[in-house]
């Protein structure tokens, strides 16, 4: 049950999208968010939405995968849209109880929506095609500026390195501890909400336990392998911007400009 | 000089406090480079306490220890003697670093500073030596425990170690993966010339050694060729080690006053020696 959770859900290959320097990826997807913000237009929306279904046919990233990253979000974008519809004021259409739902609202509603899933399915594109381990040093250098201003970017890498290490391990772990505690006659499952949080509280103890004494045996691996921080390390994995890399951020620069100059027309 | 140099070496947990610990007693012993000693006793026996000074992980209380002449209490000389020393511990899941096989074992040199295309070269001579070359992009969660053990073996080769030290590799592990491990170590021993420190307390592992040292309560009661050690079964029990059956029952029967000879190990070898007394059995 617990094997459906997913971190970091790389999807391999070997498309456009998947040679790109992360670092480049990650500001563009910075980039991309903040013009979705930035814009307001239909005609707008219409060039970054097609911009997106683009970038989606060329990750070759399958569609339903795609899909499935938006699932747990539903909730959020069909809440908003409700909102929306009725509490923007407007040309009513029509009336239900004290709501009035009106024509502004339900324009109002799908354009918030149709923000939200573009920023999801760009987000999830990045994740679906960069490796953790790219990732994780993208951060580690785009943060690195930082560093005087005393922010450890070193270890904030390392810590996601190690993450990403550790989950798909302490999931097994929770698994086995609640089977284990289903054998002795626990129950997840049914009951009162109250009553299913307190027969947790038997699965965490001992696995916040296990989670403390990996750390130290973890850290002391760490130490026999002459982990010293991030002075004077090496990496084997080097970053390096291509001229693949500069092509894309300077069409992506020349559709910006592109949209300024459509929306002020 | 030894490559391994403890004099008198003391470690105590908890200092003046109620739970002090005389965990290692005055031990003094040299390991030479490219032997391959076995360390066996039993849970408390001090074994691992001693074990991790051997690349600095715990510092002497009171006493030294020189590896490859470098002094670990010199914070400098510690950091030269860890790069000699390479160490495997008991748990496979809680010492590999990283999300991907290759990027752990990349681990260790990227600490020392090694340039990347070394780096990728060291990794990939590493995995050859443990034969594991085939799961370089595997995820360390979907290996076996034996595999696991592998890539920390691995891990430390990479960082072109002169010594493993392995603190109890296969206590966790099946008794495929136990063969697995150990038959990695051994042929490290045999074609690397690599220096193997292997603590256990499965007697059986030390017969592959050259020289096996018996811990006791933090004091080092037996050092001898494990043929030696294996003749003193009933001994061996007393102290609480996993002593196979086969050295076991041909101690009995020495007792019993069957001419057996001193070292053996192995069913076989308990059988050739018995059928050489009594004539081939049939069947």
């Amino acid at each position: 049950m617990l094997s459906d959770i997913t971190i970091g859900q790389y999807f391999p290959g070997n498309t456009m999208l998947h040679r790109l320097d992360p670092r480049v990826k990650i500001i563009l997807l910075i980039a991309f968010l903040v013009e979705v913000f930035a814009f307001t237009s239909w005609r707008a929306y219409a060039v970054l939405s097609a911009l997106t279904v683009a970038m989606i046919v060329v990750s070759r990233v399958p569609f339903g995968m795609l899909m499935k990253s938006l699932k747990p979000l539903w909730w959020i974008i069909a809440f908003t849209f409700v909102i929306h519809i009725f509490s923007t004021p407007g040309e009513e259409l029509c009336h239900i109880w004290l709501f009035s739902l009106t024509l502004e609202g339900v324009l109002q509603g799908l354009l918030i929506c149709l923000r939200l899933v573009l920023l999801i399915l760009m987000s999830s594109l990045l994740t679906f095609t960069t490796s953790p381990l790219e990732l994780t040093d993208a951060v580690e250098c785009l943060l690195s500026p930082f560093r005087r201003f005393g922010v450890p970017a070193h270890e904030l890498a390392m810590m996601m390195t190690i993450a990403l290490r550790f989950v798909p391990t302490l999931i097994e772990e929770t698994d086995r501890i609640m089977k284990a505690q289903r054998s002795r006659g626990a129950n997840f499952t049914t009951g009162s909400i109250k009553s299913r949080l307190q027969n947790l509280v038997p699965v965490l103890v001992p696995l916040f336990l296990s989670a403390f004494r990996r750390a130290d045996e973890l850290a002391l691996a760490m130490e026999a392998r002459c982990y010293r921080g991030g002075v004077g390390r090496t990496r084997m994995k080097q970053l390096r911007v291509t001229s693949l890399d500069y092509v894309v951020a300077l069409c992506f620069a020349g559709l910006t400009v592109g949209l300024i100059v459509l929306v002020r027309v | 000089m030894a490559f391994i140099e403890v004099k008198n070496l003391s470690h105590i947990y908890n200092a003046d406090t109620e739970r002090e610990h005389r965990a290692v007693d005055r031990v003094s012993l040299s390991i030479e480079a490219g032997e391959f000693v076995a360390i066996l006793g039993t849970n408390g026996s001090g074994k691992s306490t001693l074990a991790k000074h051997f690349n600095g992980l715990l510092l002497p209380t009171s006493g030294e220890v020189r590896v490859a002449g470098f002094d670990t209490r010199d914070e400098e000389e510690l950091w030269q003697a860890r790069q000699q020393v390479g160490m495997v511990f008991q748990n496979p899941d809680n010492q590999l670093i990283a999300a991907v096989v290759e990027d752990d074992i990349a681990f260790g040199p990227e600490n020392l500073g090694v340039p990347p295309d070394e780096i990728r070269k060291r990794v990939h001579e590493a995995l050859e030596l443990v034969g594991m070359t085939h799961f370089r992009k595997f995820a360390p969660h979907l290996l076996s425990g034996g595999q696991k053990q592998r890539i920390a073996i691995a891990g430390a080769l990479a960082m072109h170690t002169r010594a493993l030290v392995l603190d109890e590799p296969t206590a966790m592990l099946d008794p495929a993966g136990r063969e697995e491990v150990l038959q990695v170590v051994k042929r490290l021993h045999e074609e690397q010339g690599i220096t193997v420190i292997y603590i256990t307390h499965f007697m059986e592992e030390a017969a592959v050694a050259d020289r096996t040292i018996v811990m006791e309560a933090g004091r080092i009661v037996a050092d001898d060729e494990p043929r030696q050690i294996f003749a003193q079964a009933a001994r061996m029990r007393e102290l609480g080690l996993d002593v196979p059956v086969p050295a076991l029952l041909a101690e009995r029967l020495r007792r019993q006053g069957v001419k057996l000879p001193q070292a053996i190990m192995t069913q076989s070898e308990l059988v050739r020696a018995l059928s050489e007394i009594y004539g081939k059995v049939e069947g």
